[in-house]
This record gives structure tokens, C-alpha cells and sequence, in this order.
């Protein structure tokens, strides 16, 4: 008899360690999906600051003129990148609904090429999903050539529909190298030389 | 009650080298166990993996506690003294590793060992041989942690929770060690924690259902489902890491369309139950000792369940009250916020429970009851400080300063510790036959709740006067406190000595201890002699109500 319940036992033991196995791999697969669900959700919601990646069409909207909002650009020195930008108009003040246009200058402080990417950041969060951005420099990586100085504009809207709190809304831009070997496609000797830095 | 004798029929004809003797027991139907260091490699005894677990976790708790005094000594007064800051951020980082993996996890999962299946009349562990994997995966992962100081860029120095990116673009090459000594320490607390799983619901004696097991098996399994939960959230983030810095990925580089905030949530939702993790065996070692010692039934046994129940759960819920300061949206603060003060009721009905169990008791003041009423108080001060920094205006003046030390010193020195140490003194007897030195251990509770306090209590001030944490110099004004600090921390590390004194004592000698050593005691663990033969419970007591009938 005790042997049947030992039997019984190991099958009700086996049982169960199959079940944690199933909620440990479950949750390992949740971990590695909460990657893409975070992106999905903070695009949603704005809640990461990340203005859109792509080019919007500019609309004609009605301007706000009863309202006054401050927009102020920073820029960020990314590590590994020889590189400055400087935004020239530091801050507007704009009506909701309106067309501006920035202009921010890249230079190249290095006697090579090198490639590179400013990354948007938008402050309050919640303000990105009301930034409309028709041209701007980092939606594509830059190949800037030895000593090189360029001014690109960046243009944009801010929606009416912006949320009454918000009066200002902080735009930072961090300079990234661009190194990957995927990225060497088009102009890839100078763009490897430049990445060694 | 648990009478005085042995219940079952298990003759122990010597008692201090019972162990070795064990394996000639019937039942089993195998030879003598080897002895030697083959013995402990190869054992698959829980006791015996229990006392491995903890001779481990105790040589960790002195190498973090070294490291701890590096720090101390190096803040003992402002300016730069011992050590280069570089060296100093290995020292904070590789405390906080080793203390939480290395010494507190550790130190509970080898108290599961011993005296899980005691208390719910199993033999062994569900799973034997892969118990003794499990422990031995352990020192295999902290010597590779540990290697990684002698490595060339030296070892991690970003922190305990390795924030990226200055745990990915900007960390020392050594980090893939670490990374990979983490997994082998995750492993192990997975496997771990499925065996206690399988032990609590497929071994318990026949007629014990889950509301009869005693608190310490039931914040065990709940603390082991969390494991579950969450130990594969944080191997899934560290491979993200590894990816990170080796493979060219960017789930964490703003540069490559990541995002570095990322980490921080998948490292908080794994973060806030792993500081359950570290607390919810306390609890149950606490509600142990507090109703043996005042000789009183445990108040609330079902509140406490649901408690430790709804605690696991919501522990789920907060994890961005470690993330206010990083930009989150009003909603997002708010909800936190409310979610982090809402744990503050399971975990008062625990407090009330303990208190209304020691009302109108019959007292006694034995070193385990000492180092729990300790950690009930000392405990209460750290939850008190967490609600402080649950209020999310509040903490963008508290994060990050030495009020945020000092609130998880709390919870984590004199509240794990505290427990851990009152069950040592508390199972001791169990353990080895005899009491503890009640001189030397008086001495040692009474030190170290003296410097334990001298420690942690100034760093309240230091913190909410601004001190910033993970800092090797600091401006004038801090300075008093700091020299506390300092002195209060050699008086606790020294006074851990006397507790290693305490234990090769009690295993040499000392007060013989019958087979109940303490007057109030009834769980089941107490019905076996002492010390506990090599091999108890060969065949399942007949329980009810959590106690043997027959």
C-alpha cells in the first residue's frame, strides 16, 4: 500500500512541477513581449516622450491666437560623437495650430566623415502626441563630411486640441554615432573610418 | 501540546553524531551515507542541503559585510581616504548583490530546507536530487560574481539595480559575468522555489489542509509562486542586456530607437516583489516565534494568509513608486502612489496581529523572541519610511538621498535579518541538540540592536538633509551623522562575530534541548527529537487541526 501512494504521490509531484514550468516559461515569454507592448502602449498614450518617427503631413488647422504656448529646443552631447548642434532659435512662442519652422546647425568638429542621428525627446510626455512634425533632421541619419557645417530645419505644428495645462513643451535632441554595420550601405568606407571614434 | 518525547518511532542512540549515523535508518532501502566533503556534495538530505544553504548565506552575509565596511570606513569622514571612488562604486554595487542574493534570499531558502518538510510531516523535499543542484549552482554563481572584482575594468560598479545604460553602453567589460552569474543565481532560486511548491502541496501529512500549515510553510509557498512570477522577468531583462552589449541590440539604447526607461520597469516589475521575496519568510518565521514565546494561539492565523495573500498580489501593482522621479505622468504617479500606501493595510493587520498576540501573553524573553520583537519594531520604522517615500510630491526630495538607505536598511537588517536571526536561535536547538549560549546570545541581540540603530537611524537625517546616496565623499554638513554611521556599522559587523561564536558553540555543546525546546511550541517540527535525526517523518503522521492524532 504505501508504494500505490508513492506512486500517486510522485504523479501529483510530477504534475505540478510541469504546471511551474508552464507559468516560468509563460512568464519569460511575457518578459520579451513587455518589449513590444511598452512601445505599443507608449505610443498610444505618449507616455515616453518619443515624438513620431515619420514625416506627418502639414494640415491647415485652425490657429488658436487666443493662446500662447512656449516651445523650447535643447540639445544634447551624445557620447562618441564629435559632433555639436546647436539650435539657433532657442525658444518660441507660438499659437496652437500655426506653422514654424526651427533651425538648428550641425557641425562636424572631426577631420573625417561620420554619421549620425539626433534622438527627439519630448517633455511633457504627454505633449508628443500633439507635436506634429512635417520636416525634421531626425527623421534620417546624417553623414556630415570632415569639418563640415550644416543648417536643417525642423517644422512643425502643435495641435489646438493640446491639453489646456501644458503651456510649454520642451524639445531635447541627443546626438547619437551611428555605427551599425547594416547602416554602411551606401557610403561605407568613410562611414567605418568615422566609426572607429 | 507537544509532549516532551518523540512521537515516532525514531531511535536516536547517539544524539550529537546522529546525522552522520542517519543513514543506516529502514525504510530508505540504501546503504551508508559517504562521508566527508562527498557527503555534502552529494547529498540530497534537506537538512543536510539546509545547514549547506546556510553555512552559505552566512559566508556571504560576512563578505557583503566586509564590503559594507569598505563603504563605511570610506565615509566615515568627508573627503577621500581608503579607497578611489571607482573601487567604491564596486563596493556599493557588489553589497547590495551579495546581501540580497547571495545572504538574504539564501539564508530563507535554506530555512525552507530544514524545516519545511519537518513542519508539514514530509520525509524529504518533493524533488531531492535536484535540491542539491540547486544549492550547488549557488557558490558556482557568487564566485563568478565575485571574480569579476579581479577582472580587468574591475566589477560592476552601477549599482544593484544595474540601471542601463550605465549597466550596458558605459559598464566595465566584466559585465557579462555578472550577467551570467545572475542567471546561475536565478536558476537556482527557480528551482528552489518549484521544489517547495512541490513539497508544500503534495507531501503535507495526511489530514493537514492548507489552512492547518503553519505561517512560516504558508509565506513560504506564497514567496515561491513570486519566484515563479518574476525570477524569468528578471533573466529576461538581463539577456536584454547581455543582447545590449554584446550582439549590437537596442531594447535599452536610445540611440538605436530603445528606450533606457524600459529597463526600469522590467527591472522594478521584478524589483518590488523580490523585496517581498526578502520579507514575506520573515513574517512567517515572526508569526513562529511570537505566539511560542507569549503562549498563545497565533491571533488572526486566516488574516494573516489572506494578508501575506493580498501583499503577493499587490506587490505586482507598484512597482513605479521606485520610478517617480523618472517622468511619469500625473495618472501613472497617482496610481502608484495610492496602490503603494494600500499594501500598508495587509502588512498593519500583520503588526496588530502580532501585537494582539503577545497582549495579555505569557512572555518570555528567549533570544528568538528578542530578535522578533526587534524585528516587529524595527520593521514597523522601515514601513513607516516607505510610506514616507510613497508619497510621490515627497519623494522627488527623498529619491536617491540616504533616506531611501536608511528606509531599506530597515526593512531589509533589522527586518530580514532580525527574522532570519530569530529563527536561527529559535530552530538552533532543533538543529543541534542543544540551546544556544543565552549569555553570549543576549550579547549579541542586544549589540546589535544597538549598532544596527546607530547605523541606519542617522541616515534618516543625512538623507532628508540631502545627502546623496552611492557617493564617496560628501559635503561638510553631513559629516556628524556619518561618523555615527560608521561607528554604529563596526558595531554591528563586529557583533555578528559573537553569533558565529554563538552557533560553533551550539553545535559542539552546551544545554541539551528535549525534543520540544520551547515551552509553547506545538508545530510539528517539534515532535521529532533534537537534533532532528537524518531522516524524520519516513512515515506520515496522521494529523488534524496541524497537530498529530495517532
Amino acid at each position: 500500500m504505501p508504494s500505490r501512494d508513492h506512486a500517486a504521490q510522485q504523479q501529483a509531484v510530477a504534475r505540478t512541477v510541469r504546471r511551474t514550468l508552464l507559468a516560468l516559461v509563460a512568464m519569460l515569454g511575457f518578459a520579451f513581449a513587455l518589449v513590444p507592448l511598452y512601445d505599443v502602449f507608449c505610443n498610444l498614450t505618449g507616455l515616453n516622450g518619443k515624438a513620431a518617427s515619420q514625416a506627418k503631413a502639414a494640415v491647415a488647422m485652425e490657429i488658436d491666437e487666443s493662446r500662447w504656448v512656449s516651445v523650447r529646443f535643447i540639445t544634447q552631447q551624445g557620447q562618441g560623437l564629435p559632433w555639436t548642434l546647436e539650435a539657433l532659435d532657442e525658444q518660441f512662442r507660438i499659437h496652437p495650430g500655426g506653422q514654424y519652422s526651427a533651425r538648428f546647425v550641425f557641425t562636424n568638429h572631426a577631420d573625417y566623415p561620420v554619421r549620425g542621428r539626433a534622438v527627439p525627446s519630448v517633455s511633457p510626455a504627454e505633449g508628443s502626441l500633439h507635436l506634429r512634425k512635417i520636416m525634421c533632421f531626425c527623421f534620417q541619419e546624417q553623414t556630415l563630411a570632415a569639418g563640415e557645417r550644416r543648417e536643417l530645419p525642423l517644422v512643425f505644428q502643435v495641435d489646438p486640441d493640446l491639453p489646456e495645462g501644458i503651456r510649454d513643451l520642451t524639445l531635447a535632441y541627443t546626438l547619437y554615432p551611428v555605427m551599425t554595420p547594416s547602416s554602411a550601405g551606401d557610403d561605407g568606407a568613410e562611414n567605418s573610418a568615422g566609426g572607429e571614434t | 501540546m507537544a509532549s516532551e518525547q518523540p512521537r515516532k518511532a525514531v531511535l536516536q542512540a547517539s544524539e550529537s553524531e546522529g546525522a552522520t549515523a542517519g543513514g543506516a535508518h529502514v525504510g530508505e532501502g540504501h546503504g551508508s551515507a559517504p562521508r566527508g566533503m562527498l557527503r555534502w556534495l552529494l547529498t540530497t538530505n534537506h537538512k543536510d542541503i539546509g545547514t549547506l544553504y546556510l553555512i552559505f548565506s552566512l559566508s556571504m552575509l560576512f563578505i557583503g559585510g566586509i564590503m559594507a565596511l569598505v563603504i563605511r570606513t570610506e565615509l566615515f569622514q568627508p573627503g577621500l581616504q581608503m579607497v578611489q571612488p571607482e573601487f567604491f562604486n564596486q563596493m556599493t554595487t557588489m553589497h547590495g548583490l551579495i546581501m540580497v542574493f547571495g545572504a538574504i534570499m539564501p539564508a530563507f531558502t535554506g530555512l525552507a530546507n530544514w524545516m519545511i518538510p519537518l513542519q508539514i510531516g514530509a520525509p524529504d523535499m518533493a524533488l531531492p536530487r535536484l535540491n542539491n543542484f540547486s544549492f550547488w549552482l549557488l557558490p558556482v554563481a557568487f564566485l563568478l560574481l565575485l571574480s569579476t572584482l579581479l577582472m580587468e575594468g574591475g566589477g560592476p560598479n552601477f549599482g544593484w539595480t544595474f540601471y542601463a545604460p550605465l549597466s550596458t553602453t558605459y559598464a566595465p567589460p566584466s559585465t557579462s559575468f555578472f550577467i551570467f552569474s545572475l542567471h546561475i543565481a536565478g536558476i537556482s532560486s527557480i528551482l528552489g522555489a518549484i521544489n517547495i511548491i512541490a513539497t508544500i502541496l503534495n507531501l503535507r501529512a495526511p489530514g493537514m489542509r492548507l489552512m492547518d500549515m503553519p505561517l512560516f510553510v504558508w509565506t513560504w509557498l506564497i514567496t515561491a509562486f513570486l519566484l515563479i512570477a518574476v525570477m524569468p522577468v528578471l533573466a529576461g531583462a538581463i539577456t536584454m542586456m547581455l543582447f545590449d552589449i554584446n550582439f549590437g541590440t537596442s531594447y535599452f539604447n536610445a540611440a538605436g530607437g530603445g528606450d533606457p526607461v524600459l529597463f526600469q520597469h522590467l527591472f522594478w516589475f521584478f524589483g518590488h516583489p523580490e523585496v517581498y521575496i526578502m520579507i514575506l519568510p520573515a513574517f512567517g518565521i515572526v508569526s513562529a516565534i511570537v505566539p511560542t514565546f507569549s503562549r498563545k494561539r497565533l491571533f488572526g492565523y486566516a488574516s494573516m494568509v489572506y494578508a501575506t495573500g493580498s501583499i503577493a498580489i499587490m506587490s505586482f501593482l507598484v512597482w513605479a513608486h521606485h520610478m517617480f522621479a523618472v517622468g511619469l505622468p500625473l495618472v501613472a504617479e497617482l496610481f502608484f502612489m495610492y496602490t503603494t500606501m494600500l499594501i500598508a493595510v495587509p502588512t498593519g493587520v500583520k503588526v496588530f496581529n502580532w501585537i494582539a498576540t503577545m497582549f495579555r501573553g505569557s512572555i518570555s524573553f528567549e533570544p528568538p523572541m528578542l530578535f522578533a520583537i526587534a524585528f516587529i519594531v524595527q520593521f514597523t520604522i522601515g514601513g513607516f519610511s516607505g510610506l514616507m517615500l510613497a508619497i510621490a510630491p515627497a519623494d522627488f526630495q527623498y529619491h536617491d538621498t540616504y533616506f531611501v538607505v536608511a528606509h531599506f536598511h530597515y526593512v531589509l537588517v533589522p527586518g530580514a535579518l532580525f527574522a532570519i536571526l530569530a529563527g536561527a536561535y529559535y530552530w538552533l536547538p532543533k538543529w543541534t541538540g542543544f540551546y544556544p549560549h543565552e549569555g553570549l546570545s543576549k550579547w549579541h541581540f542586544w549589540l546589535s540592536v544597538i549598532g544596527v540603530n546607530l547605523t541606519f537611524f542617522p541616515m534618516h537625517f543625512s538623507g532628508l538633509a540631502g545627502m546623496p546616496r552611492r557617493i564617496p565623499d560628501y559635503a561638510l554638513q553631513f559629516a556628524d551623522f556619518n561618523m555615527l554611521s560608521s561607528i554604529g556599522a563596526f558595531l554591528f559587523g563586529i557583533s555578528q562575530l559573537l553569533f558565529l561564536v554563538v552557533i560553533v558553540k551550539c553545535a559542539r555543546g552546551g544545554v541539551r534541548a528535549p525534543a520540544c525546546a520551547w515551552e509553547g511550541a506545538v508545530d510539528l517540527e517539534w515532535s521529532v527529537p533534537s537534533p532532528a535525526p537524518l531522516h524524520t517523518f519516513e512515515i506520515p503522521p496522521q494529523t488534524r487541526d496541524g497537530q498529530i492524532i495517532r
